[in-house]
């Protein structure tokens, strides 16, 4: 019932900000959204304390969808503690960003329709942490991807950002080929798409086998691929992340929301959720160990040279996303939703602590041309300060207990897959701190490289945009350390119950096993990240001018993201344009615009040369006539 | 009647043929072509004539009475626009006439 | 015998005559043939019988229909010379389809017989006392009746067709209108007015402007 009421309200907050505007008003209908998803978040966290305290409810069946044969998806709301805890996170993250974008967005133009949809963004984002079954689950997925591209394109006069969201949305589609491919494998398969009866049939379909190109591939080994193809487009993951840093073309509300803690949760939340899928798909498993750790990897070292604020803090929205990743690909998914919940609390702390640096700073978004702000700003430090310290996994922020928790699973699992894991963890922990304290250090300290008129304009956010700031604050600090017995720690199998499928050769009992030294590394990494931060500027600011000049190519080479989008436009882009000129100006243009047209121009023709038979002379037509009548004559006798 | 009626015949025909003729010859004078449209009714009148005879049947001459009335109209018709037309134009020649041309 | 002859003779005048009229330079020389073709045609209708037909022929054709077209090929000034001009170009044409309609004529007649039932079924047999002209007027003014009207209406519309296209407004002298003149009020033509001594009566309004 409260599960029925958290997931609807933002619907109808939604609908009265979008469509009631007119009749009632700006301001109520902004206060009208926001009112919805503080109902929303109350009735989540209601129905969550409630499963924790009586237990889990079963599913709670709504309305019937589709009835076809043994095809029969509905609408119904799953129940149990995977969804409950996502339903809980995503109504109070979101009612705390509707608060703050009150506030940052008030100078906008437009402003009911920003919360329409960011209330529609939740209504998908909890349809799909609460799906039942594949195709609801479907239709969560790709309702945040359309909201998420009315969201990037939100200032559409500017034509980056509309093309940002046409990047988001077309990248997201690449994903979602893949999925909903799996989506069908797996009806086919199971003839059914109800998570429960795909769970219970899985140890059916272990030996089941596809016979493709000459080989044969395991059948669930090729959903699972498929639907990690889906995540890993959802989540940014490398070969399907160009579109994460670009996403920032948005407004920053909509980047702490959609592309922080939500929206590129989801593929993670997609992973955990099919867990038992997976479990029985083992090859897919180390894919998605190799993706995540590759993804945290290389987003760690193009964050560490970039400019624009946002950009870093995206860059490490899809690092970290790696690092989920890699620990459901070792098999300890409550790892994987323990970061992911954390993360939910600290990166929507450091994009929102972002947007009150950009409202302050007079929408600037390069570091270059900051600095000094610490005096200014002080709310805003402290707060940016806990996000960057819990991101850099510094105890007692909740960032360092689940990464921890995920770099001690993969030592833990120890096969050649997990340790490549492990390695790319600790050097990316250190990445990591680097860029955060250098985004930090150079936002805040020293002195202000920005140019006058903006230094005099440098104010405190108001009230209404630090209120959300403080809320998530406590959760960076106190989310690692509160959750950690239950998410992961001796507790976890009573805390998640059914919902997510651990097997027993899973590194999820052995995470605090690892020798002291490799305990300890990812601290250490972090530790000698923000050092180096710190030398680099604060102590001598000349040094990074002269590393770039000195490694030129390597620096290039991070700049430009490893030169993904160069590659992506020759390969991709520029193929795909040609193709669609040629086929607009030889197919539309000359073949399907020809029929029409040139029947057109063939009928003046035939006219204008068969007006060349009306040559007005009477002699020609009496001859005409005549021999007209000698011929008809002629035919007459000859049938005669 | 004592000639035979292939006499008459022949000779209507060839007096049409001869009519035919003379449409197809005269492009400079539509005069001459009016005319021969008339030798070419008068062969038309033969025939009837040479039938009614033939046969002893009245109808035949009562309508060349009615072809004689049609020429007769047409002819006049036909040459007050005849003169009309040389009043605007100032000449007959058959191939100047291309008002109509499309 | 003599019928026979007189026929070949008539009959090859009225042909001669048709070839004159079609390749006569002169278009007068060529309506002076046409009258010749109509006079012996007429004599070829004598001599099947058709007597009223052939002065009909005579009066109609000859008299008005001949004559109208002399008038008319003498009142348009054309240059009969440069009128000739072109006639060879068109000649092997015109003669093919003459032969063709020749032989196609030819054909049809030779392979015509009468229907066994053709003396059976005329209309309206000869009556063989009677005058050919009251033969014909018994059959115009009963079976015939509404045709004959209907020609008679076909030659009113030729007439008054011909008049209206041919008709010409000409400027003539100004006539006197007598309904016009009895249509004028005086309130048209007068006006009374005052007259005061010696200043003399004041002119109307659209008189002043001529002065």
């Amino acid at each position: 019932m409260f599960t029925l009421i958290a997931v609807l309200a933002p619907l109808v907050g939604a609908i009265l900000a979008g469509i009631a505007r007119p009749f009632i008003g700006k301001n109520l209908a902004i206060g009208a959204s926001i009112l919805f998803m503080v109902v929303s978040a109350i009735a989540g966290v209601t129905t969550l304390v409630s499963a924790l305290q009586v237990g889990i409810a079963a599913p709670l069946h709504v309305l019937n969808w589709i009835s076809v044969a043994s095809f029969t998806p509905d609408w119904s709301l799953r129940q149990d503690m995977l969804s409950l805890i996502m339903v809980a996170m995503v109504s109070v993250v979101s009612t705390l960003i509707h608060i703050y974008s009150a506030g940052y967005m008030a100078h906008d133009k437009t402003v009911p329709r920003f919360f329409a949809y960011l209330s529609l963004f939740t209504f998908a984002m909890l349809m799909l942490v609460t799906a039942n079954n594949l195709l609801q689950l479907f239709f969560g997925w790709e309702g945040v991807g359309l909201v998420s591209y009315l969201l990037i394109g939100y200032w559409y006069e500017r034509p980056s950002a509309n093309a940002a969201a046409i990047k988001a949305f077309i990248v997201n589609r690449v994903g979602d080929l893949g999925f909903a491919v799996g989506i069908a494998l797996t009806y086919f398969v199971f003839h059914t798409i109800s998570f429960d009866g795909i769970f219970a049939a899985v140890a059916a379909h272990t030996g089941d086998r596809y016979s493709l190109f000459g080989t044969s591939f395991p059948v669930l080994e090729v959903i699972a691929i498929l639907l990690f193809i889906g995540a890993m487009g959802k989540s940014a993951q490398i070969f399907l992340h160009t579109w994460l840093a670009d996403a920032m073309e948005g407004p920053t509300p909509v980047s702490a929301l959609i592309h922080a803690a939500t929206m590129v949760a989801a593929g993670v939340f997609m992973i955990v959720r099919m867990s038992p899928v997976l479990n029985a798909a083992p090859v897919a498993l180390e894919f998605v160990t190799v993706i995540g750790a590759t993804t945290a990897l290389f987003a760690g070292t193009v964050g560490c040279v970039q400019n624009d604020i946002k950009r870093i803090i995206a860059y490490s929205t899809c690092s970290q996303l790696g690092y989920m990743f890699l620990a459901a690909g070792l098999g300890a998914y409550p790892v994987a939703m323990f970061h992911l919940i954390n993360h939910a609390f600290f990166k929507a702390l450091l994009f929102l602590a972002a947007g009150s640096v950009i409202h302050a700073m007079s929408d600037e978004q390069d570091i270059r041309l900051m600095g000094g702000l610490a005096r200014k700003l002080p709310v805003t430090w402290l707060m940016m300060l806990f996000g960057s310290l819990a991101l850099a996994g510094i105890p007692p922020f909740s960032g360092y207990y689940s990464k921890d928790a995920i770099l001690g699973a993969a030592f833990a699992a120890h096969t050649p897959v997990a340790m490549y894991g492990w390695f790319c963890g600790v050097f990316t922990a250190g990445l990591t701190a680097f860029y955060v304290s250098r985004l930090f250090f150079l936002t805040f300290h020293g002195t202000s490289r920005a140019p006058k008129h903006v230094q005099e304009h440098v104010h405190e956010s108001p009230l209404v945009m630090l209120l959300p700031l403080v809320v998530l604050a406590f959760g960076a600090l106190g989310s690692g350390y509160l959750l950690k017995y239950d998410f992961i720690g001796g507790g976890f199998a009573a805390f998640w119950g059914n919902s997510i499928q651990v097997l027993s050769t899973s590194p999820m009992g052995l995470l605090d096993s690892a020798p002291a030294w490799a305990a300890m590394a990812p601290l250490a990494a972090a530790i000698i990240g923000i050092a180096v931060a710190i030398t680099f500027y604060i102590l001598a600011p000349s040094l990074p001018g002269a590393l770039s000049q000195t490694f030129g190519g390597l620096y290039r080479f991070l700049l430009n993201k490893w030169y993904f989008d160069e590659i992506y436009d020759a390969l991709l882009v520029r193929p795909a344009l040609r193709l669609a000129k040629f086929a607009w100006r030889f197919g539309d243009e000359q073949v399907i615009d020809g029929v029409p047209n040139g029947l057109a121009a063939l009928t003046a023709d035939a006219s204008t040369q068969t007006v060349k038979l009306q040559t007005g002379s009477i002699a020609l037509y009496a001859f005409i006539m005549l021999i007209g009548l000698l011929a008809f004559l002629s035919l007459l006798l000859w049938v005669r | 009647m004592l000639i035979p009626l292939s006499h008459y015949l022949f000779v209507a025909g060839l007096l049409l043929v001869i009519g035919v003729f003379g449409i197809f010859m005269n492009r400079k004078n539509i005069i001459i072509i009016m005319m021969s449209i008339e030798l070419i009714l008068l062969a038309a009148n033969l025939n009837f004539v040479a039938f009614s005879g033939a046969l002893h049947d009245m109808v035949g001459q009562v309508f060349t009475m009615f072809v004689l009335t049609v020429a007769a109209a047409e002819s006049a018709i036909g040459l007050a626009i005849l003169v009309i037309y040389f009043r605007n134009r100032g000449s007959i020649e058959v191939e100047d006439v291309t008002l109509m041309k499309g | 015998m003599i019928v026979n002859l007189a026929f070949y003779l008539f009959s090859f005048i009225l042909l001669a005559s048709a070839v004159m009229v079609v390749s006569s330079r002169n278009p007068v020389h060529a309506v002076l043939f046409l009258i010749l073709a109509f006079v012996n045609a007429a004599i070829l209708f004598l001599l099947a019988g058709a007597e009223f037909l052939a002065f009909i022929l005579a009066i109609v054709y000859v008299g008005a229909v001949a004559v109208l077209f002399l008038f008319v090929v003498m009142m348009l000034d054309v240059d009969f010379v440069a009128l000739r001009e072109g006639f060879q170009r068109y000649a092997p044409i015109g003669a093919l389809v003459a032969l063709v309609l020749l032989v196609e004529l030819a054909m049809v007649f030779a392979g015509w017989v009468i229907a066994p039932g053709a003396q059976s079924a005329r209309l309206f047999p000869t009556p063989a006392d009677v005058t050919n002209t009251v033969a014909i007027g018994s059959l115009i003014y009963t079976n015939y009746l509404v045709l004959f009207q209907l020609s008679g209406v076909i030659l009113l519309v030729a007439m008054i067709g011909a008049i209206v296209l041919t008709h010409r407004e000409r400027k003539r002298a100004k006539t006197q209108n007598i309904s016009l003149q009895h249509a004028r009020v005086p309130a048209d033509t007068l006006v009374m007015v005052r007259a005061e001594l010696g200043a003399g009566a004041p002119l109307p309004d659209h008189e002043k402007e001529t002065l």
